[in-house]
C-alpha cells in the first residue's frame, strides 16, 4: 500500500526500485543486490519487507545516495508497516530524501550508537565528519582509530575519484550483540572501471576492482608509486585491515562485486591480489552507476594499527618488487 | 633550518591531503631549494593516514631523489605514525 499525502506517489510507472529485505549483511547480501533495478535512473520506488527489516548500513547508504540524485516528488516510498521502519528514521533516511515519513521516533541514550546517514561532498565536511566519527560511537582508542582511517581512505577515494556533485553517502551502525561496527559508503559517481580505465585496461568491472584493490594501482598513472597525490594505496589498506580482523568487506561497482570474507585459521597472510584472499565475487547483478563499499569492524578481533602496518609494508614492498621484476629486460640468448 | 608543527595544522588526525599537499608546496619545497634541513613536528598527532604521508612526502622523494631524506627529519612521531612513514618511504624509493 502507498501512502498518498505522506509520500508523494508517482502518477507514472515508476522504475528504479529498491526493496529493503527482511535481513540484509554482507554475508548474505547477494540477493538484496541481485533484487536492485536500476533502470529509469531519475525515478525511485523504495519497497521493504512487511515484517522485519534487519540490515547492514551500506543498503541505507545505497538508498540513500540514489534518492539524493532523484527529485524528492520522484521518490516513492512504500509505506513501511515493519516494526523495523523506525531504524530507517532514526537513521535520517526520509530527512535526507527530501520526504516526509510518518513515523515518530522517540530519541533515548542509544542514538549515541550509530552515525545517521550523512552526505560528505568536501574535504572540509570530512574533516567534521571525522571529528563526530568516534565520540558519537562511544568507542576506546583502539578500535576509533580503525574506524576514522577507514572511512577518511574511503570517502576521500570518493570525493577524488568518483567525479560526482552528490559526494558521499556514509553511515554506520554498532551492534552491540556481536559487538561489531558497520560501516556503509555509496556514491553514484564514475564507478570504478572508468577511473581506472584512465590508466589501464580493466575488461570487466571486477578487473577493474581487482585492479583497484591491488597495492600502488591507481587510476590516476602507470607509474610506480603513483602521483604526488595518489599512491594507489588506500583501498589495499583497508581490505587489509579487514583481513586481519577476521571482518567481512566488499565492494560493489558497476555489474562488479567483491566480497572478502571472514579469514580462517590463526596464519595471518596479505595478499596483493585481492582474488588471491578467501573471497566471493559476481559480475553478474545489476549494474551499480558508482561505488558501494560496506565494511564490518568487528571489535573483539581488532589487532592494533601497528601489528597491521608491519604487514601491509612487507606485502607492499613484495608486490612492487614483482611488478618491477616482471618489466625486467630478459637476457637476448641466441 | 625549518620545523613545521603539523598538529596545529592538521589536529590530531593527520588526514587531510589537500592541507598536506599545501605544506609541502608552501614550507617544504622552497625551504628545500634554499638547501635548509626541514624538520616535520609530528608531536600531539595520533594518527595519519597513508593518504596524507603521501601527499605530504612522496613527491619530494621523485622530484629531489632518494638524498632528500638526508635532509628531513620527522620528529616526535608515535609508534603506528613511523610505521606509516615507512611505509610511504620505502615504497617510492622502491618505485624510484
Amino acid at each position: 500500500m502507498l501512502i498518498p499525502g505522506i509520500i508523494k506517489i508517482l502518477k507514472k510507472t515508476v522504475s528504479m526500485k529498491i526493496h529493503i529485505p527482511n535481513s540484509a549483511f554482507l554475508g548474505n547480501i547477494d540477493p538484496f543486490l541481485k533484487g536492485f533495478n536500476p533502470s529509469k535512473p531519475n525515478e525511485l520506488k523504495i519497497t521493504a519487507n512487511k515484517k522485519w527489516s534487519s540490515i547492514h548500513p551500506v543498503v541505507l547508504a545505497m538508498i540513500a545516495a540514489l534518492g539524493v540524485k532523484t527529485k524528492p516528488s520522484n521518490i516513492e516510498c512504500e509505506k513501511l508497516e515493519a516494526k523495523s521502519k523506525h531504524y530507517l528514521e532514526r537513521m535520517g533516511l526520509f530527512k535526507l530524501l527530501g520526504i516526509k515519513s510518518d513515523i515518530k521516533i522517540t530519541e533515548h541514550e542509544s542514538s549515541g550508537r550509530f552515525i545517521p546517514l550523512t552526505q560528505i561532498k568536501d574535504s572540509t565536511e570530512l574533516t567534521e565528519f571525522l571529528k563526530e566519527l568516534t565520540p558519537l560511537l562511544h568507542l576506546d582508542a583502539k578500535h576509533a582509530e580503525t574506524l576514522r582511517y577507514i572511512v577518511s581512505e574511503l570517502v576521500r577515494n570518493v570525493l577524488e575519484h568518483a567525479v560526482s556533485k552528490y559526494g558521499a553517502i556514509v553511515c554506520a551502525q554498532y551492534y552491540s550483540k556481536s559487538n561489531v561496527v558497520r560501516v556503509g559508503i555509496a556514491d553514484t559517481g564514475i564507478g570504478i572501471w572508468k577511473s581506472i580505465n584512465v590508466s589501464y585496461d580493466p575488461k570487466t568491472d571486477l578487473d577493474a576492482i581487482q585492479l583497484a584493490l591491488t597495492p600502488g594501482i591507481t587510476g590516476t598513472t602507470r607509474r610506480e608509486g603513483g602521483t604526488e597525490f595518489n599512491a594507489g594505496a588506500g583501498l589495499f589498506f583497508i581490505k587489509s585491515i579487514a583481513t586481519v580482523n577476521r571482518d567481512f568487506f566488499m565492494i560493489y561497482s558497476g555489474k562488479g562485486m567483491y566480497k572478502l570474507l571472514k579469514r580462517r585459521g590463526e596464519k595471518i597472510k596479505l595478499h596483493a591480489d585481492p582474488f588471491k584472499d578467501r573471497h566471493s565475487k559476481r559480475d553478474d547483478i545489476p549494474t551499480w552507476e558508482g561505488t558501494v563499499v560496506g565494511i564490518d569492524i568487528s571489535l573483539d578481533t581488532t589487532q592494533q594499527f601497528s601489528t597491521l602496518l608491519d604487514l601491509i609494508n612487507q606485502t607492499y614492498t613484495e608486490a612492487l618488487k614483482e611488478r618491477k621484476k616482471e618489466r625486467y629486460k630478459k637476457p637476448n640468448f641466441i | 633550518m625549518i620545523q613545521i608543527k603539523l598538529f596545529k595544522k592538521v589536529g590530531s588526525f593527520a588526514e587531510n591531503k589537500d592541507i598536506a599537499r599545501d605544506i609541502r608546496l608552501k614550507k617544504i619545497i622552497p625551504a628545500l631549494d634554499k638547501n635548509q634541513k626541514v624538520i616535520l613536528d609530528f608531536e600531539k598527532i595520533d594518527a595519519a593516514t597513508q593518504s596524507f604521508i603521501h601527499a605530504l612526502i612522496s613527491d619530494l622523494i621523485r622530484k629531489y631523489g632518494n638524498e632528500v631524506l638526508d635532509k628531513i627529519s620527522f620528529k616526535s612521531c608515535n609508534e603506528t605514525v613511523k610505521k606509516i612513514i615507512t611505509i610511504v618511504i620505502d615504497y617510492m624509493q622502491e618505485s624510484n
